[in-house]
């Protein structure tokens, strides 16, 4: 339904400027039918992990006594989850866009892996993010105004809301090198053939990485910094 | 009925005003979250000048009048949609057996305040877009009666999405679909979307009569669909018969209610 409000939008604006950003407006409609397939896989509008309550719960303590550490043992369980969302939650959108619009399927099979490639990237830059905002927790004691702040931030810089092509001058440019440029925007690039592919997955892996070692660091910390509550 | 709402609404309020610190908090971030809607405009703007055929200042007053009757709404009527949740736990008897109407005990629970701060932030666009379209005021008188106009349509959507709980009983994204979805249509000039489309949200679910029919001769232009010049008056009708339609709803839903008993 949102999705396919946000379509239109797009195709208006294709309609006044024809080729902005490099985009037709079939890229502009598939653009907005990928990032769709987006929001379940990666969480966008935030959750997914359990971390926020078990902390407040104070389950947390047996999550950090266990032999495996917390941060992978979640990771495990936020790519098996997006996987099957993938399936269920992000074909169906692709399906019915291409149905009522019509959007492109890339034919060269060289354009899928790099697409795919770059998906699982974006998900593990999502959960590193995501991991990050839940640790925050720890110190918070209340997720909820966290979890706006990142639903904000993640929605509206990683392109969900437009591409972030359009985002104008200077914010334009700080808007694409920023990390939530790499869960959904430089994904779909990948898809719809407009980004260099070895470059787009190395920037992609590079937040991946920052993020994951920085969760790591907060990890330690919070085995200093938890506070249990209940008894 | 009014003194009864206002007394259940300042007793969430006090109850909210518990935690100070997360109120205020909560009232920022409701005003960040809804100015990423204008955000989006101002971004689309910056690459064009008309979208549908209307420029910005124009898709900012039917934004703002669309936002200002739905961000009324989402603070005094949506704990509605909190229905389901009270179906499924049981704990909808109590309101039944309680000596007050249980849509207004429903529109009041859990109330909280912080939900103002973005209808001030619409509001803050409308007045924008009214000062700098600089309007004829002949044509002003307009403005109120289709803010009422719309926050009519908006309460009868989020009655029928909470009647449509007893029959669904666990789906409230299906029907929040339909009122924010609403909400999201609303905000752009409907010349962006697809006749049928249109067609629909005119005659069957009048949602043209928000802010686009009564927009369209606020801001003296005629209907790219090329609907009847009379239409831009019908809105408060077509908000009157939609009322009457969720008043029928809700009353065949509290009657079909049955209890979990647990």
């Amino acid at each position: 339904m949102f999705g396919v409000l946000r379509a239109y939008t797009l195709i208006a604006l294709w309609q006044a400027r024809p080729g902005l950003a490099g985009y037709d407006v079939t890229d502009a409609v598939t653009f907005c039918f990928v990032t769709q397939a987006f929001i379940g896989p990666m969480q966008l509008f935030g959750g997914g992990l359990n971390i926020p309550e078990r902390i407040r719960s104070g389950d947390i303590a047996l999550d950090l006594v266990r032999p495996a550490s917390l941060q992978l043992w979640a990771l495990a369980e936020d790519t098996g989850r997006a996987a099957y969302l993938f399936l269920v939650r992000g074909i169906p959108p692709m399906l019915l866009g291409a149905a009522l619009f019509g959007i492109h399927f890339p034919a060269d099979p060289g354009r899928w892996l790099a697409f795919l490639a770059g998906f699982a990237i974006a998900v593990v830059v999502s959960f590193g993010w995501r991991y990050l905002v839940a640790l925050s927790v720890c110190w918070l004691l209340d997720d909820r105004g966290v979890a706006v702040l990142s639903l904000v931030l993640t929605t509206f810089f990683s392109g969900m809301m437009l591409p972030l092509h359009l985002f104008p001058g200077w914010l334009g440019d700080l808007v694409m090198v920023l990390p939530w440029a790499a869960m959904v925007q430089l994904p779909t690039d990948l898809y719809l053939g407009k980004a260099p592919v070895l470059d787009t997955l190395a920037f992609q892996a590079l937040w991946a990485v920052v993020l994951l070692g920085l969760g790591a660091l907060a990890t330690r910390a919070i085995r200093h910094k938890v506070v249990i509550q209940g008894g | 009925m009014v003194r009864t709402y206002a007394l259940l609404m300042w007793t969430w309020t006090r109850a909210a005003a518990a935690y100070p610190a997360s109120f205020a908090l909560m009232t920022v971030l409701g005003v960040f979250v809804a100015a990423m809607d204008v955000g989006v405009i101002l971004i689309i703007f910056a690459n064009t000048t008309t979208l549908g055929g209307f420029s910005r200042d124009e898709v900012l007053f039917l934004y703002g009048t669309s936002a200002v009757a739905f961000t009324i709404c989402d603070t005094f009527v949506s704990n509605i949609d909190r229905v389901s949740e009270h179906i499924k736990a049981g704990t909808l008897d109590t309101f039944l057996i309680r000596p007050v109407s249980a849509w207004i005990q429903l529109a009041t629970d859990r109330f909280v305040a912080n939900r103002l701060g973005r209808v001030l932030q619409a509001g803050a666009v409308l007045g924008y877009a009214v000062v700098a379209l600089s309007l004829d005021w002949g044509r002003a008188w307009m403005i109120p009666v289709m803010v009422i106009t719309g926050i009519v349509i908006f309460a009868a959507l989020w009655t029928i999405a909470g009647a449509a709980q007893f029959v669904l009983t666990d789906a409230p994204e299906v029907v929040n679909t339909f009122t924010y979805g609403s909400s999201t249509l609303t905000q752009y000039p409907l010349s962006i979307y697809a006749r049928d489309l249109v067609s629909g949200v005119t005659y069957v679910l009048p949602l043209a009569f928000v802010n686009w029919q009564p927009g369209l001769y606020v801001l003296g232009r005629d209907d790219p669909f090329g609907t009847p010049g009379f239409m831009r008056f019908l809105g408060p009708a077509a908000a009157l018969v939609l009322a009457l339609v969720a008043a029928l709803a809700w009353r065949q839903g509290i009657r079909h209610y049955r209890s979990t008993g647990s």
